[in-house]
């Protein structure tokens, strides 16, 4: 257990190092903008709003909140306290309610999106990589091709394409939003039934990106364990094929599953962008509803939730391979 | 050399997306030449013109005309007009006012139309019709009328001094223009966009702004991952130590995330196309540097390199001549990789509308944002986003392919 509580203890350190120099390059980049941000903001912001009271309201509160004329490093302690506290100040675009507020009605549709939609995505492609490298022939010759026209195609071309065919030439499935327009969310049948219809085309296309790069890097890597010296050991020790496969499939499996914890950032990043097209009522959409309003202190929080999300979905998957790959449980019985 | 280039380039995969590679650059290159139209001029009054030839209706006029009695004309003439959809439409109305349906046919246009004629009133409310389907037909009534009329029609002027019309010329069913002799004849073949620009010829100038965007990318990102690497895998220590602990870093930060938050803080007025580039390139130089660290660990050792170190060459010398030629290969693949998603992060970032500024150039990613803010792919505008998607598609599956058929040459284990 000793060599294992090590590997933990290695993961659990490295996440807080990566979480805190995230959490500084959130803090630096916007500070980075040219001018008084707060002035340059809010004097935007006070073009389209006919509320003064609610202009004069964010200035103060963000002059306080920021606190720009302070030094550099009082404002990095303060906004610490205040993202420690969860307080992200008002959104802009949509004042009064809180920066908070907003993130946290869209942050669980992301979750419930966009996890089981890698997941089942990453399961469905390292199979069909891996029977591609096993049967060759026929099948790997169809299914290289059509994977790698499938990963050309960009997650945002996808989602679009699906909610062509699906949506708006079929009409089997509605094309925008997270349930019917027409509903107030609640407990009841309708509906949890119009979530999940509206849940069918933003999880379909991510599962399908992910499918492809999945498949390519999966039937590579089976294709290289397939030759490996092990393999035709075992085939001249009379070991059934199919005893041989399970071997193979699961010391491919390793870097996939390494590979999965280094592209959960890029992959969350394509399906955001899934997200917007349908307009899923998630981060994605969150993200772009604050550019379209400038809305600063709303896309500092998203991305920062992003990022946090990312970090962690990363930490979980490095916890799990610890006990998956063989080399950390050898170093466990020592 | 020579022998590596010939091997590529027997490999199938890599010639296939070689040739669609060079088409599409060909395609950019050339086109511009032979129609020199501004690509961001707005020549359409309105959005989404469908795609097709346009002849000018007045010039028309002017024309000479031609007599042709084409057997089908008077049957097209009415299905333009009057569609299955619309003839259901009508036996709808009709047994909704009271006509029993086996007296309604369908197919038999001139009954139906007086059918039509005698029962449509506008004014009458049927019940549980809704407001849009009463608009529908009330549309269609006014596109019906002068269906079956058989009479042309006459070109008139307005007198300037009485201020009554004089006819100056008549029209009949059977007279054509040849299009080739009037004198104004435009042929959108991809129709125009939301803002009335010739799709066909923005898409051309996009796919040069975009594989620049793309290529500047990639090489910013390229140079990076190569300097990085090389500097980590063959110094080593504390450089390495400092270098590794930075990739590791941003490969675990999402770089769409770095990306957003750069792009916003630059601001709209200084976001030029090259700006993104840049940008871009900044931000996904990790993995070129993991690699060829790695690679470059492996090779640090090797005897021809301890013989240079022996025989006194200078680091630069050793890294230029020892290490690079086995590491080319994968640098080149990395490179064509990261062109490639150099152009995919492009079109996602301008769909958040964080892309160039929209004055001076179109891009992929800004053809398909101002699609998706005006609905296209919702109201059926194909041509205005479909042919970017393929087209960025195209690019990236041709590079893909290239990389491909390059693994399988120089990574024998991958070989059938």
């Amino acid at each position: 257990m000793k060599g294992y509580r090590k590997y933990f203890f290695n993961k659990l350190v490295w996440f807080f190092v990566t979480l805190a120099c995230a959490f500084l390059l959130n803090f630096i980049l916007p500070r980075q903008m040219p001018g008084d941000p707060v002035a340059a903001i809010v004097a935007r912001q006070a073009q389209g709003m006919s509320n003064t009271a609610g202009v004069q309201a964010i200035y103060e509160q963000y002059t306080e909140l920021f606190g720009t004329s302070k030094p550099m490093y009082e404002q990095f302690i303060l906004y610490v306290r205040n993202v420690l506290q969860g307080d992200f100040g008002f959104s802009f675009s949509q004042y009064p309610r809180t920066v908070l507020d907003v993130i946290r009605s869209a942050l669980w549709w992301t979750i419930i999106l966009q996890f089981p939609a890698i997941i089942v995505g990453w399961l469905i492609g390292n199979s069909l990589g891996a029977l591609a490298a096993y049967l060759k022939g026929g099948f790997d010759k169809v299914l290289l091709p059509i994977s790698i026209f499938a990963s050309s195609i960009p997650p945002f071309g996808i989602a679009m394409i699906m909610l062509v065919i699906f949506g708006v030439t079929l009409q089997w499935l509605p094309t925008s939003g997270g349930y019917g327009f027409d509903l107030i969310p609640n407990a009841s049948w309708s509906f949890v039934w119009s979530v999940i219809v509206h849940y069918q085309l933003p999880f379909w296309s991510i599962v399908l990106v992910t499918i492809g790069g999945q498949a390519i890097g999966m039937r590579s890597m089976s294709i290289y364990e397939l030759n490996a010296d092990y393999v035709k050991y075992s085939r001249f020790m009379g070991i059934k094929d199919r005893k041989i496969v399970g071997y193979v499939f699961r010391n491919a499996m390793l870097p996939q599953i390494t590979g999965l914890a280094l592209a959960i950032g890029t992959m969350v990043g394509g399906a955001l962008v899934a997200e917007i097209i349908f307009s899923y009522p998630g981060l994605g959409s969150t993200i772009f509803t604050a550019v379209l309003g400038q809305d600063y202190p709303l896309i500092s929080a998203t991305t920062l939730i992003i990022t946090i999300m990312a970090l962690l979905a990363n930490f979980v998957i490095e916890i799990v391979y610890g006990f998956l790959d063989p080399r950390i449980k050898a170093a466990q019985a020592d | 050399m020579k022998h590596t280039l010939r091997q590529v380039f027997q490999s199938g995969k890599f010639l296939i997306g070689f040739s669609i590679f060079s088409f599409i650059l060909l395609v950019v290159i050339i086109y511009p030449r032979v129609i020199t139209d501004p690509p961001l001029q707005i020549i359409g009054q309105g959005t989404f013109f469908p795609p097709g030839l346009y002849v000018n209706v007045y010039d028309s006029l002017n024309t000479p005309y031609y007599t042709l009695n084409l057997p089908n004309a008077t049957r097209n003439r009415i299905a333009s007009k009057l569609s299955d959809e619309d003839r259901q439409a009508i036996k709808e109305w009709l047994t909704a006012v009271g006509i029993s349906e086996d007296q309604i046919d369908v197919e038999n246009t001139a009954q139906l139309l007086e059918q039509w004629a005698n029962n449509y009133d506008p004014t009458l409310r049927v019940p549980g019709m809704t407001n849009a389907r009463r608009n529908y037909f009330i549309r269609l009534n006014s596109s019906l009328s002068r269906l079956l009329a058989t009479e042309g029609v006459s070109i008139a002027v307005r007198n300037e001094e009485t201020g009554e019309l004089e006819e100056i010329g008549a029209v009949t069913q059977t007279d054509y223009v040849n299009a080739s002799q009037v004198p104004n004849v435009r042929l959108l073949l991809l129709g125009t966009d939301n803002f009335g620009r010739d799709v066909l010829t923005e898409l051309v100038v996009a796919t040069r702004v975009s594989l620049l965007i793309g290529i500047v990318a990639g090489l910013v990102a390229t140079s990076i991952g190569l300097a990085l690497g090389l500097l980590s895998g063959y110094v080593g220590g504390v450089v390495d130590d400092v270098i590794t602990f930075i990739t590791n870093l941003f490969i675990v930060i999402p770089s769409f995330v770095l990306l957003i938050l750069i792009s916003f803080s630059i601001g709209q007025n200084q976001r030029g196309p090259i700006t993104i580039a840049v940008v871009i390139g900044f931000t996904s130089w990790v993995w070129t540097t993991r690699a060829v660290r790695s690679q470059v660990i492996s090779l640090r050792n090797r005897d021809h390199v301890n013989l240079s170190k022996l025989s006194g060459y200078s680091i630069v010398h050793i890294i230029l001549k020892d290490i690079l030629p086995y590491i080319a290969s994968y640098v080149v693949m990395a490179l064509i990789l990261q062109i490639s998603s150099g152009i995919i992060a492009e079109a996602g970032l301008s769909i958040l509308g964080l892309g160039p500024r929209t004055t001076e150039v179109p891009t992929l990613g800004l053809m398909l944002y101002w699609a998706m803010i005006y609905q296209a792919h919702i109201f059926g505008k194909w041509w205005a986003y479909l042919p970017v998607l393929i087209t960025i598609a195209l690019i990236t599956f041709s590079m893909n392919l290239m990389n491909t058929g390059l693994d399988h040459v120089f990574n024998p284990a991958l070989r059938d």
